[in-house]
């Protein structure tokens, strides 16, 4: 199975990194998972093109990426819509179509979302560090180089001519989320919930909060009304684990939910976002507002099955 | 306190914690190591992910393999469960530092803050055996513990953006190694030459959970040895 070259970075964007579905069994060394903030779009344009759902792909965040085409490959672009355009002219996505040698694909800026995934027949072709290809950009590996994509960098994938009969694939409509920019998330309360009063709780499930611009990979970061912890706690607590989802309070009193590159923390969490709602927290955008609403675990489970059943579709 | 029951606390609806008590401590902490390595030598389905921390195990699933009730009722089996070969004994390493002057730019303070000399403070630091407690915050980073009390520290009023890899440092009743270049608010004592991460090694670092820590003063002129 040959390795070709398959896309040249022209330009990279502000961010644009190699991820795929994260890094496991690791979190006993300090290791977070990182991976694709939004693995549910990674997952469907990897299905398009004909790959493993676990598979490697670009992502890209806001705009600016430019690439080019250096062997006839199948690409599948999913999640936010970040305007993309093939040599000009406006490109699809949610579906999967042959781009040729010496075609130029650009994301101009984002319509809606904020990180689209593009998922290339044959898949990036590296090699796996942890038993996983994703960045992890603060403890530089893994990924390309242990960094983000930088102009020149060129890509490989595996026997990518095999991959071009999957062309004109479309992912359903109906299975694609949608991003409003006024996020509804769903929460299951806790692990700290009892350490809040009630009032703090339900400030927590009544209010709206903005998304600030010191959001990363690691956290969104919320401003709105604080959320107090029952006098007589301290600041921290004994550190633990921790998962992505997880809505933190610091000492500040304002919320950040944990995103994929943290595995331990000191601070309480009220609440956790559900399984189905993930994927979502890698299309806010800085600016934008969050509310939560507070479900119980069989909807929770219920909504995780719908959004495996449209994956399912593909399969 | 120990909890027994443990208590389950959920993190959303592909995560828990399993406490097993209610502060830090070396028993505490001896418990949280053998449910991670019962769940570790045997592992349950749909389980992807285990963290041992100072009084916690959590343990991350995926909800579409198994479920909560399932994994409580396995795990609380297992935590009854006494199989002392599934729990070896710890490990001890033995690290090198050279302290003082530019490898350890706060010895001199913190020596001046306990009204002692930094021969003394070198000899409280590297005359205890330090648990690891869990390893976390970054990849390889080993929180250490206990600190003599005679050396326990507040942080630095001001953090460095910038603590150098390999740095062997202190805050409170802990003490840390740190495995690559981070910001950081405690004293920094000395450098140790040893790696403690290296995502292209395996195991990425020479110590685990549990695991026992000796810190012994080298001079400068010996950082070759361990090179």
């Amino acid at each position: 199975m040959g390795m070709i070259e398959s896309l040249e970075i022209l330009s990279p964007g502000p961010l644009t990194t190699v991820q795929d579905l994260g890094r496991y069994r690791f979190g006993r060394y300090g290791v977070p998972p990182s991976g694709a903030l939004d693995s549910f779009s990674l997952r469907v344009a990897n299905l398009l093109v004909g790959n493993p759902e676990t598979e490697a792909g670009l992502e890209i965040t806001l705009m600016g990426l430019k690439v080019r085409v250096l062997t006839d490959v199948v690409v599948a672009l999913c999640g936010g819509d970040l305007q993309p355009h093939l040599n000009e002219k406006p490109f699809d996505m949610w579906c999967s179509q042959i781009v040729r040698k010496g075609d130029t694909l650009f994301l101009k800026a984002p319509r809606t979302g904020c990180r689209a995934y593009l998922a290339v027949g044959g898949g990036i072709s590296l090699v796996p560090v942890l038993a996983s290809k994703s960045t992890n950009l603060a403890s530089r590996f893994g990924g390309y180089e242990g960094r983000a994509l930088r102009k020149g960098d060129l890509l490989f994938s595996g026997a990518p001519d095999q991959h071009l009969q999957r062309a004109g694939k479309m992912f359903k409509p109906e299975g694609r989320p949608s991003y409003t920019g006024d996020w509804a998330l769903r929460v299951l309360p806790g692990p700290q919930d009892q350490d809040f009063p009630a009032e703090s709780i339900k400030l927590f499930l009544d209010s709206s909060y903005t998304v600030s611009s010191q959001s990363d990979r690691t956290g969104l970061r919320l401003t709105g009304p604080a959320l107090h912890r029952k006098k007589d706690l301290g600041d921290s607590i004994i550190s633990e684990g921790i998962v992505p989802g997880a809505i933190q309070v610091p000492g500040d009193a304002q919320p950040i939910i944990l995103l994929v590159e943290t595995v331990t923390g000191g601070y309480r969490k009220i609440a956790t976002v559900i399984s189905a709602d993930l994927p979502l927290l890698g299309q806010v955008k800085p600016g934008e507002r969050v509310r939560f609403l507070e479900v119980l675990m069989p909807e929770a489970m219920i909504a995780l099955q719908e959004s495996e059943n449209h994956i399912n579709m593909l399969k | 306190m120990f909890y027994d029951p443990p208590a389950f606390r959920i993190m959303g609806d592909r995560a828990f914690l399993v406490e097993l008590g209610d502060q830090i401590s070396p028993s505490i902490n001896e418990k949280v190591r053998e449910l991670f390595l019962k769940l570790d030598r045997r592992p349950l389905e749909g389980v992807v992910e285990l963290v041992p921390s100072y009084r916690s195990l959590m343990v991350v699933y995926d909800p579409l393999r198994t479920g909560l009730d399932r994994l409580r009722e396995e795990i609380l089996d297992l935590h009854q469960a006494t199989d002392p070969s599934l729990v070896p004994e710890p490990k001890t390493l033995a690290v090198p530092v050279v302290y003082g002057s530019e490898f350890g730019p706060d010895l001199e303070w913190v020596a001046d803050f306990h009204k002692i000399s930094q021969e003394q403070v070198i000899r409280l630091h590297s005359g205890t055996t330090y648990r690891v407690y869990m390893i976390g915050f970054t990849p390889g980073y080993p929180y250490l513990g206990e600190l003599p009390q005679d050396l326990a520290t507040p942080r630095r009023e001001t953090p460095r953006t910038a603590v150098p890899q390999g740095s062997v440092a202190i805050a409170q009743r802990q003490t840390g190694i740190y495995p690559a270049q981070s910001p950081g608010g405690w004293h920094i004592l000395g450098w140790t030459p040893i790696k403690l991460f290296d995502a292209n090694q395996w195991p990425p670092t020479p110590l685990e959970m549990g695991d026992l820590v000796k810190f012994f003063p080298i001079q400068k002129e010996e950082i070759i040895c361990w090179a």
